[in-house]
Order: structure tokens, then C-alpha cells, then sequence
């Protein structure tokens, strides 16, 4: 964890001092004292309540974030409006100081840090252990989240965000980690909700759980306000460790490349048999992506949650990418509400951080019925076609089976200047498929035309011979000419025209 | 940029794209040489001009390889979910012959006639288990003039009949097993003539092959249950209900003979192959020759076994199947009138090619050979890599996705005979057998050492493998002086097989391993290429101190760098690590103290936890640095399920009966329903005595591994 240790206090250790001035009472020895007592946080006993719990405390979960020795405290000395800390680029709040609930002084250190991120140049690591706003210190509280709401939207596409929810994290505080980028929460110990059970019950009479609520698999699988979820603090830890190094420092940094021993030139033969003859068999997505990418790593973000798409990260040649692709297994890969918008979301956070974005597409189409329609589709299908056409960082593009309709003009197609669009052999790029296309061509009517619709339209053909796909490869290739053209397209230069900015339709 | 864009475009067509693949195939299909036979392949001889093969998998490939080398066309017959397979792909011309279940293709009699006949292909090789031994299929080829790569019906007929085949052994003057009889019409009379032979007894279908469904009973109440599963079985299986009573040789080698005849009355025996290592009657490791025989045995032997060829005018190859006692004394058990699974093991020590041979006598060509002229050079070894858990009974199958496979040719004396690649399904439709891997050496010792090499060096991903049981058997010190039987899995595991036991050092080593690899891997993600990132202002890291899980342990490990090396500390010991830490390779050299050991990094994950096959039993562990190691007594204990009010399907396979209904009680050992996979019925029981709370599968159903079955209160 480079990034962290760039802003380095001031702080020097306080032995030397200590030697000095033995008589009791003096300076150095009080910074002894007031030291110690901060390490401790809310004391021993709050401490072994923290473990009971299952829980580490923020000092220990900083130790197992960062490289060991890379973090130095700020404003350890802060006292009576709160005595816990924050730290550099990395906020977080100690449940074992009041509950790790948010005073004014705790706002004050974390703005402190956002805004050394957002000048240096530094990713947002913030560890969530928070009852809430502390309600002894009433508006100024609240003030406390307004100032960290402020940066954690300044620092949006500036720095990337992340937040790691380790505990009950509610009311207010639940919207810091929603601003951010990337929210992981840890099983059976976090919870994020805007009002716990009790509130529940006497709004609304819902028995419900906490849990239940708003656990790691509510908000994985349900609600998808978390990417992510993880067994407990040292699983989520390591894990958030490894997930950063796949981004970039800041938006002005280029994708990270990592050393890499996988051969960017190396064939998979097992892709030019993946997809079924049967174009309406399954296959998982899944499957492709791990044989393409370097020594089979995806860090998929979402997996639990509208599982017809795959999104995540990988690396090429050792550089991150950001991969998309519709998952044939769940729901026939098509597009609907969720997807979409679990979709459009991840796009961008890969355009605004310059990680090149690589498409698998295998979608039948949105997907139809008063649900969808009711619920909008229209609004939030528009999310990912927005999303992939405001995109200016390299964009490859692969067809491996179906590219049907309006959801093919979405998936990253040349039209929405994809830089490179492939199809295999297997591709159909069509309105739709043939049953459907021939049912409303001869409406009502007997006919055969399946098959001569089957033989003009469900190839890759017609899209090839426009130059809608740039070239029908073999499917083994497949690795091969993405990490060529991502050497070729790295120094990349596009731009949208000024604007204060775009009007996304949310 | 655009310019080279556009250029980059114009350059690469569809053509190189077909070209590419072009490359591969041809790549592929050469990729296992037949470098162990000394065959001798005349071009100028006549053959047939159109072979189509009635097969699949490793057996279809291996006839083609022998075809191609004798310039026949080949033709490959197909189930759809096959359409993709490596027999397909190998062969000048493919036809599918129907849909995924057996019975509907590659047993599918008229499809394949009419395949024959569209191609216009002389002839059938059968390869084995199918249609090989069915006599029905060689009349219909007979009568379209298509010649069968086998004996002629009357043959097959005989010998398929257990009991038939049985007493032209006794008028052929061969040893039969004592006390053998008839054909059984309910469980009573299977009672009354097991007693009459006395016990133990084994009970079979009458016309299915090899050990396949074939039970031991100890008592009446065995005897039962036998008669109920092998009668069934054989209805399914064989569509013919006749059932083998016989006393049952306790302790017995299986031993069998290799005969080759032709059409004018000669015969030979190739000397024999040990296949007495076997989990549920199915073979798992060959060898030619056996240990055991002197040359006088095997004299008599392979005289036997050429008296009972001759007494039914026996011509290709065929095996005479033998059980043989401590004393030496062997009983006639069946003759295989095919090519055996574990044919290759003969071919390397005498360099014959028996499916060369097969067709030369098939097309009415008299033997090359005189007896005095079949050698035995060196010694061979094979092993079946099967897609299994050796971990439950010795092997129950798995299927699965091969996301990585690689065999290890470049073992010198290796032969690998398969017929899936990267890529390739392991479906529930099939045997499970991935693989036959055969080593040669001039004695056995060197053959043992090339096969551990061998298994070490055998990368196969995405399915769950037997190499850790092979590798077990192989080095096992009875196995290698030789003292086996057919009962030696049981025997030498009474627990069943619980992997490799690490002892002190061994265990060393791998955790040496598992923390060299961690370090390497650390060390690795923090070297960024191009734009740096903010570089670290604190000294340069060159020692770690960890903590590594394993099993029931955990051990501190101290790892510090010292050049391209490691220097390792655990418990007391330093150990000296190198390896060229490239963690993209699937095989993966690492000298530990001057040891050589290839070993596979199966997985890892970002939170230390990693599985390593080391010794070819794959171990799972979790490196931790010391300071989270310390920490994670803290984090709380996850509840395990109980596991023994629920039933879970042990395999994928197909629901064949549910013997229960929700409310109903159940004793702890009672059948609760049984699941068929890969042809085998196994029998699921109840794990304590209660009630039925639900039933949630039904006879006709598909079921995966792991899936719930049935929950009992």
C-alpha cells in the first residue's frame, strides 16, 4: 500500500525526549502519557468488547491494511470533543471511542485527510465501525457529515473512494460509504441502514433484523448498495489490500501495470469449443474471462447481485482492465434494470480512473414485461448505453454469441466508438433472434423463412462487412490481440466536448 | 493513431484468423507420439481404405492414431454433447448418431449402421465397452458385408455367456474357479445357491463385462441385496436379467493373459498383465509383467489361454482373465473378447501395435510372429487418471470444466492416451476416465520413478483427479516389493484414503514452499512497470515473519531473501528455497536444499489461503503474517451445517429411486434412495435413526454434487 504512507506527519518518536526530562510533570513525558492513552482508544475493557464481537479495533485493522510501518497518525492529541483519531488517506472510525459515533472533532480530522487526498493525489480508505451522528453534540454532528459528504463528492472521479463497512453503520454515516466508489461490508458484523430494527418496528410495525436489514448479504444480493462482502475484518482487509492495486492512484494517474508472467501472446485453445452449438445452451461467462485474463485473476465486483451481468477487474499484460460481460448462465445475459445500472456505474468508475474497459458481449436483449417497463428499464437501460458512450479510455469490444437489438448498440459497440470490436465465428449480430424476427415478418403466417434468416442475419457477417466489427477472429486469439491492442491503444487520447458537466439520466 | 489503427485492420483478415486455426488442429493432433512401439507398418500391404470407429474418447483416438499410421480414412461416430471432442476433431470424417445418453447414441445400433453405410466404411473397430462385445451389432455388420475389427459372433457369443464360456474352459482343459452354477430366478434360489457353494460368493449380470456390477456377498442377507442391485443392473444395462452365482476367491491377484489369433488358426499369448489393484472391482493400476508369475506360471498360463482361443477358434486380440492365489494356482475367470482398456502396458514390452494387429487379421492376414518371437522388454506401468474423489471409497466421480490441462510428455518414456483436452467437459453422460498414463523403463524401479515424475508433472484443472491415490499406490512400499492383491486398497487403508501423510520433513518443505511462494508473490505485486507509483519511503522489505496453516497447525515461518534464493526457518531448521518464481506456470520447479520437487499452486487468494499439490495430494493452507495470524483468534467461528439430518447427493448423477416420503421413519443404514453415475448405482443411506422432514428429489432427476436430497428431522 504505497499510496498511504505519502503523507507523513510530522511526528517524531518521543523517546528521545523521555531521556531527557525524568522529573515529573513535564512536556515530553505528558506526550508520553496522552500517547498511550490514544492507542488504547476507549480503553482495555472496551477493547476486549470490540474482540468479543469478532471484531478488531481500528489500530489493529490499519496494521493489517497498510505496509507495516507506512501509516503515521494525525492529530492523536485531539482531545474532549473526541479523543480518537483518523489517519492519512485512510478514515477511520474506532467503535471503541463512543461508539465510534461521529462528533464534530472526529469530521474535522476526517476532512483533514480528504483534503491531503484530494491535493496529493491519494486514493480514500475509510474503515465504517459507526453508531451514527453523536447525538450529545446535536447540529454540530450532523455539520460533521454534511463536511464529509461535501468531500466525498469533491473527491469523486478525483481520487477513487473506498469504504469498508466493519460494524453497524447508521443513519447518517450510511451515506458517506454510498458516495464513495466501492462499498465491501463484512459478514454477520456490519450492517448499513438509515433507521435500525427498533425505529422499523415503531414506523412501520416490520419485525425485522438487523441482519436482515442491512447484512453483508442484504446489500450484496438484494439491494446492491455493497460490492462486495467478506468472512471477517482480516479476510476483508487483506482482500481490499489486494483490490487496490489494481487502480490507479488518482485520475491523473494511467492504469496501473503490474510485473506479469503470463505471455500476453499465449493461445486458449479451449475458447474456439466454449460456446454451446445450440445457441440457446448456457455457458458461463465466467469461464472466458478467467482463461483470458492474466493467470486466470478476476476480482469481480458485485458477483452476488444482478448476476446477468460479470463486471470486475482483471489485468492484461499486467495492466488493470476493467472487464463487462454478460453472463449467459443467469437470466440468458440479458439486460434489465439491475444490470444495467450495476453496469453503468462500474463503466464509469473505470473511465474516470483511465482503466481501459474490455466488453463480453453474449445478450439476447433487454428484457421485456410490465415489471421492467413499470419500473423504468427506459431510464435505467439508457444508464449503460450513456455510460459506455461518454467512455473515452481504450475500449475493446468481443461478440462471442448473441448481439441482439437495441442491447447490442449498448454493449460497447463500434457506434459508441469502441476502438476495437471483434466478433468469433459464433457471433449474430441481429435485430433478434430468428424465431422471433420470422414471427413478425410473416405475422400468423406458415413459413420456413427460419432457416434463410438464420443463414443471412445470425453470423457475423453483415456487421463485419459494414466494419461494425473489426475483424471475426478465432476465439483462441482472443488474449492475444486484446493485449496488443491495449500496447497499441494506450496512448489513447480522446476527449468529450467542455461542458460543466453531463446530465446522466439518473 | 488512426492510421495505425487502420493499418493494423487492413493486414489481419478472417484468413489469418483461419489459418491459426489451421495450426492448431494439426497441433493438436500430434500431440502424443507413439514412441514405445517398435511396429513395423508395410505401406505396401493392403488394408482397408475406410475404418469407422464405434467408439469414443481415449480409445477412439488411439485407433485413429494406428489407422492414420496405416494410411485407413477414419470415421467418427458422435453423441451432440461430443461434437467438439478430440475423436471428432482427429478423424477425416465425423457423423453425430444421436443425443447425449448412451443408449440413444453410441449404443444406438441402427444409427450407426446407417452411418456405416452413408460413408461407405469397410470396416468397425469397436474399441471397447459399447458395442464391443455385443454380438448382436457384429451379426448386423456381417450381414452388410462390414467387417468387424473382433472375433467372429460365435466368439463373442461364447464368451459373453459367463456360464457358456465357463464350461468351454473346463472341455478346453483350462482351470476353472470350483463350485460355479447357473442362471437365477428370484433372491430365494440366488440363497440356496450361494449356500450350496458356500460362502463368500460373488454375484454379477451374466452378460456385462470387466467387474462392473459385480457384488460380494458374505451372508444371506448380502446375497439379497446383491441379487436385487445386479439383477436390476443388468436389466438396465444389459437388457438381460441372467445373473452369475460363483465362490469367490478370497485374497486373489488378478491376472490376465493378452492372446492374439488369426484367421488360420494361430495363436499367441503376449505374456500378461497384473491388474490387481482395484477399488469396487474396476481396475486403477496395470503393470506388464506381474511380479508374481515365474516363467513356468506364466508358461501354463498363457498355454491355457491360448488352448481356450484355439477351442473357439478365437481370432484378433482378446484377454483371458485370471485370479490367482497365493500358491500360484490360477482359476479361469472370463475372456474379454476385445481390446482391453489397459492394452498399452503389453504393447510397450513387446512393441507390438495390437490394434495394428487387429485389423491385419481382421482383413484375413496370418500372424507376423511366432511365439518364441514375443519379448519382454523392460517393464511398463499404467495408471487410470480418473475425474474423481479419491478422498470418498476410493474414487466417486466428478465433473467439471478441464480449465487447465496439461499431460506430462516431456517426462522421457511416457505414454499418455487420452481423448479430452483443455477446454473439454467431464459430463455426466460418460465414464470419468480422463486419461491412461503409461511409463516404460527398463526395469520396474526406473517405470515407477518415470510414473511418480509423470503424476507430479500431470496438470489438470477444474475437475477433481485420483492423481493423489495413483502417486499413494505407486510409491507404497507393499505395492513396490510387489505384495498386492486385489484387496490392496482396502487393506492398506481401512479408513479409506485420507492423501499423502507428510512426514517431519516433507511437511517442512511444503511449508517452506507455501511461505517462499507468499513472499514471491508479495514481493511481485508491489513492482509496478511504467508509471511508478508513489515510491515507499521506508527501507526496502527482505524478511517476513509468518504464520502458516495446516491441517490442525499452524508453524512460524521466517523467510528472509538472500538474492534469487530463499532462506527459510521453520521449526528450527533453515532451509535454502529456489525456483524462478514464475507463479504464471502451472508447474512450478522449486529446489528446497538440493531436492527437487515439481509442485502446482492450485489457488490462492488475496487472504493467504492457498492449495499447493505437493507430493501429488493437494494440501490446503493459509499464510498469515505474524501480526494478523495473531489476530485471527479474535474473528469469530462461522457455524457449520449439521451435517447428519441432511442428505446430499455425494456426486452429480441421475435420482434412480427414492425409497422414502416425508413422515416416514427411518433407522440409521437404511437405503434412503440411490443415484446412478457413470453407469454405477450407489446407495445412499440414512446417517441416524429419525423421521423424514422432506424429500427433495424424485426418481428421473438430475442431480449435482452437493445438492440436498432428503432432510430428516
Amino acid at each position: 500500500m504505497a499510496a498511504l504512507c505519502v503523507l507523513r506527519a510530522a511526528l517524531c518518536r518521543a523517546a528521545p525526549w523521555g531521556r531527557r526530562a525524568a522529573s515529573g510533570g513535564s512536556v515530553p513525558q505528558r506526550i508520553e502519557e496522552k500517547r498511550r492513552a490514544a492507542l488504547l482508544g476507549g480503553g482495555q475493557s472496551r477493547i476486549d468488547a470490540q474482540h468479543r464481537r469478532g471484531k478488531l479495533t481500528a489500530r489493529e485493522r490499519i496494521l493489517l491494511l497498510l505496509d507495516p510501518d507506512s501509516f503515521d497518525e494525525y492529530d492523536m492529541f485531539v482531545e474532549h470533543r473526541c479523543s480518537d483519531f483518523g489517519m492519512d488517506s485512510s478514515k477511520n472510525k474506532d467503535f471503541t471511542v463512543f461508539g465510534g459515533s461521529l462528533s464534530g472533532a472526529h469530521a474535522q480530522k476526517i476532512c483533514k485527510v480528504m483534503d491531503q487526498a484530494a491535493m496529493v493525489g491519494a486514493p480514500v480508505i475509510g474503515l465504517n465501525d459507526s453508531g451514527g451522528a453523536r447525538i450529545q453534540e446535536g447540529v454540530e454532528s450532523l455539520a460533521g457529515y454534511a463536511d464529509i459528504f461535501l468531500r466525498n463528492v469533491l473527491c469523486s472521479g478525483l481520487v477513487p473512494q473506498i469504504s469498508l463497512i466493519m460494524g453497524p453503520c447508521a443513519g447518517g454515516a450510511v451515506y458517506s460509504p454510498a458516495l464513495t466508489d466501492f462499498t465491501f461490508m463484512v459478514k454477520d458484523t456490519s450492517y448499513l441502514f438509515i433507521t435500525g430494527p427498533d425505529v422499523v418496528k415503531s414506523v412501520t410495525n416490520e419485525d425485522v433484523t438487523q441482519e436482515q436489514l442491512g447484512g453483508a448479504k442484504t446489500h450484496t444480493a438484494v439491494s446492491g448498495v455493497a460490492h462486495r462482502a467478506f468472512e471477517n475484518d482480516i479476510d476483508a482487509l487483506l482482500n481490499l489490500r489486494e483490490f487496490f492495486n489494481y487502480l490507479p492512484l488518482s485520475n491523473r494517474d494511467p492504469a496501473p501495470v503490474c510485473e506479469c508472467h503470463d505471455p500476453s501472446d499465449r493461445l486458449v485453445p479451449e475458447l474456439d469449443t466454449i460456446v454451446p452449438m445450440e445457441s440457446t445452451k448456457a455457458y458461463d461467462m465466467l469461464d472466458i474471462i478467467r482463461s483470458i485474463v492474466d493467470e486466470r485473476e478476476f476480482f469481480e465486483i458485485m458477483p452476488s447481485y444482478a448476476r446477468n451481468i460479470v463486471v470486475g477487474f482483471a489485468r492484461m499484460n499486467g495492466r488493470t482492465v476493467g472487464i463487462v460481460g454478460n453472463q449467459p448462465k443467469v437470466a440468458s445475459g440479458c439486460l434489465d434494470i439491475n444490470s444495467s445500472v450495476k453496469g453503468a456505474r462500474f463503466v464509469r468508475f473505470c473511465d474516470a480512473f483511465n482503466i481501459p474497459l474490455i466488453t463480453f458481449v453474449d445478450v439476447p436483449g433487454f428484457l421485456p414485461g410490465t415489471a421492467q417497463e413499470y419500473g423504468g428499464i427506459i431510464r435505467h437501460g439508457a444508464k449503460l448505453l450513456f455510460a459506455f458512450a461518454e467512455a473515452t479510455v481504450p475500449k475493446i469490444t468481443v461478440i462471442t454469441r448473441k448481439a441482439y437489438g437495441g442491447a447490442y448498440d449498448v454493449m460497447s459497440s463500434k457506434h459508441l466508438r469502441g476502438d476495437a470490436n471483434y466478433a468469433w465465428p459464433t457471433a449474430e449480430v441481429a435485430v433478434m433472434g430468428a424465431k422471433g424476427a420470422v414471427q413478425i415478418i410473416f405475422r400468423g403466417k406458415e413459413t420456413d423463412a427460419e432457416a434463410e434468416y438464420v443463414d443471412k442475419f445470425a453470423n457475423p457477417f453483415p456487421a463485419a462487412m459494414r466494419g461494425f466489427v473489426d475483424d471475426i477472429i478465432q476465439p483462441s486469439t482472443t488474449r492475444m490481440r486484446i493485449c496488443h491492442d491495449l500496447d497499441v491503444l494506450a496512448s489513447k487520447s480522446q476527449a468529450n466536448p467542455w461542458k460543466k458537466h453531463a446530465n446522466i439520466p439518473l | 493513431m488512426a492510421a495505425v489503427l487502420v493499418l493494423r485492420y487492413g493486414a489481419r483478415g478472417g484468413r489469418r484468423a483461419l489459418r491459426e486455426c489451421e495450426t492448431l488442429c494439426s497441433r493438436r493432433c500430434l500431440k502424443t507420439s507413439h514412441k514405445l512401439y517398435s511396429a513395423v507398418y508395410d505401406p505396401n500391404e493392403k488394408t482397408f481404405e475406410k475404418l469407422l470407429i464405434a467408439n469414443r474418447g481415449e480409445i477412439a483416438c488411439r485407433v485413429i492414431k494406428t489407422c492414420k499410421k496405416m494410411g485407413i480414412k477414419t470415421v467418427a461416430i458422435h453423441s451432440d454433447v461430443d461434437a467438439n471432442a478430440v475423436h471428432v476433431k482427429m478423424a477425416d470424417e465425423a457423423v453425430c448418431v444421436g443425443p447425449a445418453p448412451t443408449s440413444k447414441s453410441y449404443l444406438n445400433m441402427d444409427a450407426i449402421m446407417e452411418v456405416i453405410k452413408k460413408t461407405r466404411a469397410q470396416a468397425v473397430h469397436p474399441g471397447y465397452g459399447f458395442l464391443s462385445e455385443n454380438k448382436e451389432f457384429a451379426r448386423r455388420l456381417a450381414a452388410e458385408g462390414v467387417t468387424f475389427i473382433g472375433p467372429d459372433t460365435h466368439a463373442i457369443q461364447a464368451m459373453g455367456d459367463k456360464i457358456e464360456s465357463k464350461l468351454l474352459a473346463k472341455n478346453a482343459k483350462v482351470n476353472t474357479i470350483p463350485g460355479f452354477d447357473g442362471v437365477v430366478k428370484d433372491a430365494d434360489e440366488a440363497v440356496r445357491i450361494a449356500r450350496e457353494i458356500g460362502y463368500p460368493v460373488m454375484i454379477k449380470a451374466s452378460a456385462g463385462g470387466g467387474g462392473k456390477g459385480m457384488r460380494i456377498a458374505w451372508d444371506d442377507e448380502e446375497t439379497r441385496e446383491g441379487f436385487r442391485f445386479s439383477s436390476q443392473e443388468a436389466a438396465s444395462s444389459f437388457g438381460d436379467d441372467r445373473l452369475l452365482i460363483e465362490k469367490f476367491i478370497d485374497n486373489p491377484r488378478h491376472i490376465e493373459i493378452q492372446v492374439l489369433a488369426d484367421k488360420h488358426g494361430n495363436a499367441l499369448w503376449l505374456n500378461e498383465r497384473e491388474c490387481s489393484i482395484q477399488r469396487r472391482n474396476q481396475k486403477v493400476v496395470e503393470e506388464a509383467p506381474s511380479t508374481f508369475l515365474d516363467s513356468e506360471t506364466r508358461r501354463a498360463m498363457g498355454e491355457q489361454a491360448v488352448a481356450l482361443a484355439k477351442a473357439v477358434k478365437y481370432s484378433s486380440a482378446g484377454t483371458v482373465e485370471f485370479l490367482v492365489d497365493s500358491s500360484k494356482n490360477f482359476y479361469f475367470l472370463e475372456m474379454n473378447t476385445r481390446l482391453q482398456v489397459e492394452h498399452p502396458v503389453t504393447e510397450c514390452i513387446t512393441g507390438l501395435d495390437l490394434v495394428q494387429e487387429m485389423i491385419r487379421v481382421a482383413k484375413g492376414y496370418p500372424l507376423r510372429h511366432k511365439q518364441a518371437d514375443i519379448p519382454i522388454n523392460g517393464w511398463a506401468v499404467e495408471c487410470r487418471v480418473y475425474a474423481e474423489d479419491p478422498y470418498k471409497s476410493f474414487g466417486l466421480p466428478s465433473i467439471g470444466k478441464l480449465s487447465q490441462y496439461q499431460e506430462p510428455l516431456h517426462v522421457p518414456s511416457v505414454r499418455v492416451d487420452s481423448g479430452i483436452e483443455q477446454g473439454s467437459d467431464i459430463s455426466i453422460y460418460y465414464d470419468p476416465m480422463i486419461s491412461k498414463l503409461i511409463t516404460y523403463g527398463s526395469n520396474r524401479a526406473e517405470a515407477l520413478r518415470r510414473m511418480e515424475e509423470a503424476l507430479d508433472n500431470y496438470v489438470i484443472r477444474g475437475v477433481t483427479h485420483n492423481i493423489s491415490l495413483l502417486r499413494e499406490v505407486i510409491i507404497h512400499p507393499r505395492f513396490v516389493q510387489g505384495d498386492i492383491s486385489t484387496k490392496f486398497l482396502p487393506e492398506v487403508y481401512p479408513d479409506g484414503f485420507k492423501g499423502h501423510q507428510l512426514t517431519d520433513h516433507e511437511r517442512r518443505e511444503l511449508l517452506a514452499t507455501a511461505a517462499s511462494l507468499y513472499v514471491a508473490e508479495q514481493l511481485r505485486s508491489q513492482r509496478f512497470l511504467g508509471t511508478p507509483r508513489i515510491p515507499i519511503a521506508k527501507s526496502k522489505r527482505s524478511s517476513w515473519e509468518l504464520s502458516v496453516h495446516l491441517g490442525d497447525g499452524i508453524y512460524p515461518v521466517a523467510v528472509s531473501k538472500d538474492g534469487s534464493s530463499f532462506s527459510v526457518e521453520v521449526d528450527g531448521m533453515k532451509l535454502n528455497v529456489t525456483s524462478e518464481w514464475n507463479l504464471a506456470l502451472p508447474l512450478l520447479s522449486v529446489t528446497i536444499d538440493g531436492t527437487q520437487r515439481t509442485v502446482q499452486r492450485l489457488s490462492r487468494d488475496a487472504s493467504g489461503k492457498t492449495s499447493i499439490q505437493f507430493l501429488g495430494t493437494v494440501y490446503k493452507l493459509q499464510v498469515l503474517t505474524k501480526a494478523a495470524a495473531e489476530l485471527s483468534k479474535y474473528m469469530p467461528e462461522k457455524a457449520a451445517e449439521d451435517t447428519s439430518s441432511i442428505l446430499r447427493s455425494p456426486m452429480p448423477g441421475a435420482v434412480v429411486a427414492v425409497s422414502v416420503k416425508p413422515g416416514d421413519m427411518v433407522s440409521e443404514g437404511q437405503e434412503i434412495c440411490v443415484i446412478e453415475a457413470m453407469k454405477m448405482q450407489n446407495s445412499m443411506i440414512a446417517a441416524k435413526t429419525g423421521k423424514v422432514k422432506a424429500v427433495h428429489c424424485k426418481a428421473g432427476d438430475t442431480v449435482g454434487e452437493g445438492d440436498l436430497l432428503v432432510e430428516l428431522e
